[in-house]
């Protein structure tokens, strides 16, 4: 006995029962992964790697590098959310009748907790804060965001967070409380596993890191513009973005909060929201809603911003209604906060209460109605290049007004009673989330890959991905629509009646052919590197565009701008372009810089460890780790080296071949 | 294939209109368009009119998005004009017109959500026949437990588990709320649905015109046994329901505080149950969460004694408690709550050991 409470004390609860080796599944997935990243590490060491990319890219703090290192997460991690949703449509489609499918509940929960979780924390925040943190600097012609390091340690972060969740996989077990981890469900004496917690500790650690970066990109965007750049001639992605992160300031608290609650209900024996001693779980479901609402529009205000600016550029025209989209971002943002309880009008709120919210959730359609004009009035008389950004926001545009209109048909409170946890309601968000979310951030792919990386991304294989999202969206989520507009609810791992079962057959096939889509996105990459040197841009400027991304050079160097640019237009580069300026090739200055430091990789590797600690009830590891954190964090603010310059003659070097290049073009 | 990147804009479209043409007929049959409840009906209807109204916007929305894309593409020698980026009277086209659709549904979401509020006594039965003043309506006590529901006739004395009988045209009034987790309580063809949670009391007014046999569901995610959280609604006349209530009094067992505790367990797919008395008093001792004999009822402010004792926070837990590190896989078919969930059982045995026999026998009347 004294030896199974020492290895108690030293392990906590992990034992060798928490490895799944049991689950052929798990264990071949577990076996497929460590082959690859055995492979991947064997490779990095074989070609001497490692100290390039500590040196370059693990430790940057450059912007453009930290954006690219958030968009790699947020891919792969898609790959695994997705790889979710084929096992959930498979599921369903077999699952009828005396069939009892493939997945049990204990597992088929944990994989739709999973897959709603790893898509909105890990893949669409990343992408989208990736892009932000890529594209706006440059746009305001700034030279880094306002916090380089804090840039550099939110990503960290969010890696962190992401890696416990993917632990969850091999090491125990995820959450089997939805995608918001919900209570009663994940109350500690109805899910006394490791789920849940593993589902608390990944988030809080993803989720300081996203606050510190939307504190980051705001002060970036209110305080590092341009001369000349006043707010209303801000280029509409970085209005977008600002909006998007005062949102995720403001809302992030709030999930922390309730996360927080939860977690001393868990590990302290505290009754905020469980059953008795006076908790309520309704309370956690404001919380976590007051959050989970205005996070739609985090993520959908900056996607707005890409449509506009490709809008903008492959219709060779000024944005239509440029302080009018202004007006709808900020009406939208303030609006978004006031709509929350309409995702549970059924739990008996009141007729006035719901009449309010389902009120104001319809309003918010105004304001976003108004964008979707404003794109269809800047293509009026434009001149429209239908490459492949421009193709994503046609989609795009077919794609959301569908998903809007179901949208403001669940505000209404009646319909949202029969609707309401229906796959109706299912088929709605993903409407928005991938007609609208999805296919922004392919457009913005598709549109700053070049700025990146100095070539272009392949035609073919992005038409291919294009087509396999589009039609395999409508696929897979037309059926969804009509089995909910029939009562079937969701989260259901088997259906009893068998005429259903048609329509789930239809969505998996549509599933697949999205599946189609993601692989020839990764095909697209590869065959572009390949073939760089026939897609290469050596302009900076392959689309025509509109704004100060595309004044420097693609990919731009390390300082982004030689000279700070002066905006005098709301379009500063076609406004350049059009006046004929010339670019500066002579007279450069040294330029101050923010120098690389280990510390975000070193804080987010205790940080995760400290999670994985609490998860397992390992204290004494969580103790050091914490107290480890604690110190690592007040030794990082006595590092005084933190700057260097890049002197006056490597900048003239630097520019000097880009105006090699640019006679060459010419 | 260079200049036509849009070769087949119309392609989802017209698998979408085709689908959705389908889908408005395949679903004739179908609870939420083709409920046999008035108040389901209504909500039906309130389905249409948004939709309607909605459309007025959306369908030119969609017709111009499509005529634009093709009719300005390059090349095309529509007229181009790159300065064009404001018109104040467009402007206030793009900004009125979807106020004006947003405010006719406003009043339509205000006075329907009054309407239709759940909590609001019904004053008619159906489309053309009011509700008689005489008539009070029928009271039912809905609780769900894991996972299943039980519904108790208060003023019938009986009880059921997994089937709910209600008499034709006769306005019902459900009291609800649950023993642990959150479900809604939703007959598609009845009524919206309505959370039931621990400790609180939700109510829903609602009627069923039509007699026949109905599926309901909890709604809301649950735990282990929810996908199989299912019960049938049977909608029958008067005199049905008396033969009914007769029958289930004549030949079921009482449902006492013991026979309760042990149905309170979790368990999944939980066959039709009925008794022939229930203590009177349930609903109320389920609702302050004092069912079990000695636990002091939940009263104002204070919250309830958990009646199992609580689990301890996991900082306080010792050596041998810290528990639930298991990666679980349950027996095929079985389905059961993982073990750490503190009662193990197996879910058929701990209810069918009291019921086997009155759990069986179908309703007549239906």
């Amino acid at each position: 006995m004294f030896d199974e409470s020492v290895i108690k004390t030293i392990f906590g609860r992990l034992t060798w029962e928490s490895f799944p080796v049991h689950e052929p599944i798990l264990l071949v997935t577990f076996i497929v992964v460590m082959t690859l990243g055995l492979g991947i590490v064997a490779a990095v060491t074989k070609y001497k790697l490692w100290g390039f990319l500590w040196r370059e890219w693990f430790t940057s703090v450059d912007h453009k590098k930290i954006g690219i290192m958030y968009m790699i997460l947020g891919i792969i991690m898609l790959l695994r959310g997705f790889a979710d949703a084929l096992m959930m449509r498979a599921q369903q489609a077999i699952a009828f009748g005396a069939s009892e499918g493939y997945l049990n509940s204990h597992h088929y929960d944990q994989i739709f907790s999973a897959h709603g979780t790893i898509m909105i924390f890990f893949v669409a925040i990343p992408l989208i804060v990736g892009l932000v943190n890529y594209v706006m600097p440059l746009q305001i012609g700034a030279r880094d965001v306002a916090f380089p390091f804090l840039n550099n340690l939110s990503f960290w972060l969010t890696v962190a967070g992401a890696l416990l969740v993917m632990v969850s996989l091999f090491v125990g077990e995820f959450s089997r409380g939805g995608w918001l981890n919900y209570v009663p469900v994940t109350n500690l004496q109805n899910s006394p596993d490791t789920g849940p917690d593993y589902y608390l500790w990944a988030l809080q650690i993803a989720g300081v890191g996203t606050t510190l970066s939307a504190i980051n990109m705001v002060t970036t965007i209110i305080k590092m513009r341009a001369p000349g750049m006043s707010m209303m001639k801000m280029p509409i992605f970085t209005w977008t973005a600002l909006c998007s992160n005062v949102l995720a300031i403001a809302i992030f608290p709030v999930l922390t909060g309730a996360f927080a609650l939860l977690m001393l209900d868990r590990y302290v024996g505290t009754n905020f929201f469980t059953n008795d001693l006076g908790g309520n779980p309704m309370m956690y479901w404001n919380l976590v809603w007051i959050w989970g609402h205005p996070e739609v529009y985090v993520l959908v205000l900056p996607v707005f911003g890409i449509y506009s600016e490709i809008t903008s550029t492959f219709t060779g025209k000024r944005l239509f209604g440029y302080s009018s989209m202004v007006y709808a971002t900020v009406v939208i943002t303030i609006l978004s906060y006031l709509v929350w309880l309409h995702h549970f009008f059924t739990m008996g709120s009141g007729a006035s209460v719901n009449s309010f919210f389902g009120i104001a959730t319809m309003v918010i359609s105004i304001p976003t109605g108004a964008k979707i004009f404003n794109w269809l009035f800047t293509m009026y008389r434009g001149e429209i290049r239908y490459e492949l950004p421009m193709m994503w926001v046609v989609a795009f545009m077919l794609t959301f007004v569908v998903g809007g209109m179901t949208g403001v048909l669940l505000a209404v409170p009646p319909a949202d009673f029969v609707l309401h946890n229906s796959l109706f309601l299912v088929a709605h968000f993903h409407n928005v989330i991938i007609g609208g979310v999805v296919f922004g951030l392919f457009a913005g792919m598709d549109y700053w890959f070049p700025k990146a990386f100095g070539f272009r991304l392949d035609r073919f294989w992005g038409k291919v991905t294009f087509w396999g999202w589009v039609i395999g969206y409508w696929v897979a989520w037309t059926p969804i629509y009509i089995v909910g507009l029939m009562g079937t609810t969701r989260r259901v791992n088997h259906f009893d009646d068998p005429s259903l079962q048609i329509w789930f057959v239809i969505a998996a096939i549509g599933a697949v052919i999205i599946l189609i889509g993601i692989l020839a996105f990764v095909i697209q990459i590869a065959v572009s590197i390949i073939n760089r040197d026939k897609l290469r841009d050596t302009t900076g400027d392959p689309w025509n565009g509109r704004t100060l991304e595309w004044s420097t050079s693609s990919p731009p160097p390390a300082y982004n701008f030689a000279f700070t640019p002066q905006v005098h237009d709301l379009d500063a580069w076609y406004d350049m372009k059009d006046r004929g300026a010339e670019r500066p090739v002579k007279g450069f200055l040294p330029v101050h810089m923010p120098r690389n430091t280990g510390a975000g990789v070193i804080l987010s590797g205790l940080a995760m460890v400290l999670g994985f600690a609490m998860v397992w009830y390992i204290w004494w590891l969580a103790a050091l780790s914490a107290g480890a954190l604690l110190i690592g964090g007040i030794i990082h603010t006595f590092n005084y080296n933190r700057d260097y310059h890049i002197p006056a003659d490597e900048v003239a070097e630097q520019e000097d071949a880009r105006t090699k290049l640019l006679a060459a073009g010419a | 294939m260079r200049e036509h990147p849009f070769p087949a804009i119309p392609r989802p479209l017209k698998a979408a209109t085709i689908l959705s043409a389908a889908m408005l007929l395949s679903s004739c049959s179908r609870a939420v368009l083709d409920p046999a409840g008035d108040i389901a009906a209504q909500q039906r209807d309130i389905i249409y009119i948004s939709t309607a109204l909605m459309l007025l916007i959306i369908v030119p929305v969609m017709v111009l998005i499509v005529v634009f894309a093709l009719r300005y593409r390059k090349g095309k020698g529509a007229k181009y004009d790159p300065n064009f980026d404001h018109s104040t009277a467009l402007e206030l086209v793009i900004w009125s017109a979807p106020l004006l659709i947003i405010i006719c549904l406003g009043a339509l979401t205000w006075w329907s959500t009054h309407l239709l509020d759940p909590f609001r006594p019904l004053d008619r039965v159906s489309a053309t026949k009011a509700v008689d003043p005489k008539v009070k309506p029928l009271v039912i006590q809905v609780v769900s437990l894991d996972w299943k529901w039980l519904f108790i006739y208060p003023e019938q004395g009986v009880a059921t588990v997994n089937e709910l009988v209600l008499p034709v045209d006769r306005p019902v009034r459900f009291d609800l709320t649950s023993t642990n987790m959150m479900n809604t309580f939703y007959a598609p063809t009845l009524a919206g649905m309505i959370y039931t949670m621990p400790g609180m009391r939700s109510t829903l007014h609602a009627v069923i015109n039509r007699e026949g046999t109905y599926d309901g569901l909890s709604a809301n995610y649950s735990g282990a046994g929810f996908s199989h959280m299912r019960f049938k609604l049977h909608g029958v006349k008067d005199d049905g329901f008396a033969t009914w209530v007769a029958g289930v009094r004549a030949r079921g067992v009482a449902l006492d505080t013991d026979r309760y505790l042990e149905l309170e367990k979790p368990s999944q797919r939980v066959p039709v149950m009925r008794f022939s008395q229930v203590d009177g008093d349930l609903f109320r001792r389920i609702l302050q969460r004092c069912t079990k004999p000695g636990t002091p009822c939940m009263t104002g402010m204070h919250g309830s004694q958990p009646e199992e004792g609580k689990p301890e926070g996991a900082v306080f837990k010792e050596g041998q408690e810290k528990k639930g590190g298991e990666s679980v896989t349950p027996q095929p078919g079985s389905q059961s709550p993982p073990p750490a969930a503190g009662q193990h059982h197996d879910h058929h045995s701990s209810l069918n050991l009291n019921h086997a026999a009155p759990g069986t026998a179908r309703v007549a009347a239906a």
